[in-house]
């Protein structure tokens, strides 16, 4: 559905994309998982067709988004990072805006955009700009569905909203999925890859990886470990000084600890702590999430930059 | 932690019918990290605006730094940092234009402004970025040198609104780390976030839903309390 081939963006000297290519199937729910100047919206905007690239393509369903973008705009629906509806309109008032421009009407579409839009008809005649952070995301999604768009467009529509809302959302786009529409959703919450189809992980422009969430996870090879302890903090500091450590990150509760050599013992970890004195420690062999995998990644190009920094400079 | 630094008690905010905090009690003491959580339209921002000194409460009695909300917001203002995601520093100065800026409005004298300013440089190794512009450094930079910036008149609070959202997990841990830095040096710190590990790494955590405070304890207390795993499972639990 979705094809895009050697795609580049820069803005004077900063390179937002760099030379991107993938593909997203028909009805897939697909998951762009990068923090914020990672490329993630100037990747939607080129795909809706409001930025041209500087090099490289995309098309949408056999369409190109430079030459073909007026047959795009109408089988796409766009939910920009940023709310962008008309706030000095009611609820009811940008619905029915949005209907007229792609010549059709509320009721034509009601089947598609009841799940999301009966939470907010209550309120209906309010002012959207008077509207909490979770009803102006539904109406936005309300407003991106309303003319039966193929390909649904979200440039994180979870940032800045809590736990129990995201996950309220994700159950909306499940159920949208399942009516065949394809979705290409960016979010900066590692835990929402695991909702997707498929994955990219991007950072600084590149993508460092595309897969299934369980193919992804796989791919990391090493051990990891969990620590748990009453003073993790220290045991951070500590462990960050240890010869055996390759890296170690605090996740939540615990440390998420990964050897420079395959140890089977776990023991020679908590023989370790306890020579410094941290005695009460609970040390497990564990899978990797998502974000354990991302912030390897990223570790790996932080060294390779470094290196070729040094390079540069000798 | 053993003096309260914010103490409020009973604290009300009405907008015409509308009650967004609705009898607000609790104390946060020196030295401690604070997580104030909640969903969206809880009344979170509405409190910590009243903290502040920005907003003034229908009711309660509400202390902060040992400063009257009513009476003393002018003081408490200079006894607290503030930083959000939203806004933080100026883009269009230098590194080092936004800390005099900053420590001119704290009321610091040129004299610390410089000697803080040399100190931030050289900790986060910018020292040769003294007079880039903030838009050209990266946004986990950004963050990590607001942070700072919200705390270089050593206020004895500084109130972080979500300060992570959208960073990447390496810079995130990042400013946990500063954010420790800071607690372990007496400094109080309120923070909001969305992100439930992080929730993990506060000594104690509050949750609204609704205008109220429904639960307020240790994260393992609160976890054991209502029989959950993690915080996730615990925010998902109350709030839903």
């Amino acid at each position: 559905m979705i094809q895009v081939n050697q795609l580049s963006k820069s803005y004077g000297n900063l390179t937002a994309l760099s030379n991107i290519s993938f593909h997203i199937d028909k009805g897939e729910l697909f998951g762009l998982i990068g923090s914020d100047g990672a490329g993630k919206s100037t990747l939607f905007r080129i795909l809706c067709t409001l930025l041209l690239p500087d090099k490289g393509s995309a098309t949408i369903n056999g369409l190109d988004v430079v030459r073909d973008y007026q047959k795009i705009r109408t089988m796409i629906g766009y939910m920009p990072g940023k709310f962008s509806l008309y706030t000095d309109l009611t609820i009811e008032e940008n619905l029915e805006f949005f209907a007229t421009v792609f010549g059709t009407t509320i009721e034509a579409n009601y089947n598609l955009i009841r799940d999301v839009y009966v939470q907010i008809e209550p309120y209906k005649k309010r002012l959207a700009g008077k509207l909490s952070g979770g009803m102006k995301q539904k109406l936005a999604l309300s407003c991106a569905l309303i003319h039966q768009p193929e390909v649904l467009i979200l440039d994180e529509p979870t940032t800045g909203v809590d736990a129990v809302s995201r996950y309220e959302f994700w159950q909306l786009l499940k159920g949208l999925k399942e009516k065949g529409i394809t979705i290409i959703v960016s979010t900066p919450y590692m835990d929402e890859a695991d909702l997707c189809d498929r994955i990219a992980l991007i950072q600084k422009g590149k993508i460092m990886k595309i897969d299934t969430p369980k193919e992804i996870v796989r791919s990391f090879k090493k051990p990891l470990y969990s620590i748990r302890s009453n003073s993790l903090y220290q045991i951070l500091k500590e462990l960050r000084d240890f010869e055996l450590t390759e890296t170690v990150f605090p996740f939540g509760q615990e440390l998420h600890f990964t050897p420079k050599h395959d140890i089977t013992d776990t023991g020679i970890i908590k023989k370790h702590l306890e020579e410094k004195g941290f005695g009460e420690t609970m040390i497990k062999s564990i899978e990797p999430g998502i974000e354990d995998i991302f912030m390897s990644l990223m570790t790996k190009e932080m060294s390779e930059e470094k290196q070729t920094e040094t390079y540069n400079k000798y | 932690m053993t003096e309260p630094v914010i103490t409020v008690r009973h604290m009300y905010k009405r907008f015409g019918d509308f009650v967004a905090n609705n009898d607000l009690n609790f104390e946060v003491y020196e030295g401690e990290i604070f997580g104030f959580l909640g969903a969206n339209g809880a009344g979170k921002t509405t409190a910590i605006k009243m903290l502040c000194g920005l907003s003034t409460p229908s009711s309660g009695e509400i202390k902060v730094a040992g400063f009257d909300v009513y009476t003393q917001t002018e003081r408490i203002k200079r006894n607290i940092g503030y930083m959000s995601q939203k806004f933080s520093l100026y883009d269009d100065l230098t590194i080092y234009e936004n800390i005099r800026f900053y420590g001119g409005v704290y009321g610091m004298s040129m004299k610390d402004i410089k000697a803080r300013t040399t100190e931030l440089l050289k900790q986060f190794g910018l020292t040769e970025f003294r007079d880039s512009l903030i838009s050209a450094l990266p946004l986990g930079w950004r963050q990590k040198l607001a942070f700072s910036v919200s705390i270089l008149h050593r206020p004895k609070i500084v109130f972080l609104d979500e300060p992570t959202s959208g960073v990447d997990p390496i810079t995130r841990r990042q400013f946990w780390e500063l954010i420790y830095d800071a607690a372990s040096s007496g400094i109080t710190v309120f923070v909001t976030t969305h992100y439930m590990d992080e929730a993990e790494y506060c000594n104690r955590v509050s949750i609204m839903a609704e205008g109220r405070i429904v639960a307020l304890d240790t994260p393992d207390k609160l976890k054991e309390g209502y029989g959950v795993a993690n915080m996730y499972d615990l925010f998902l639990k109350i709030v839903r």
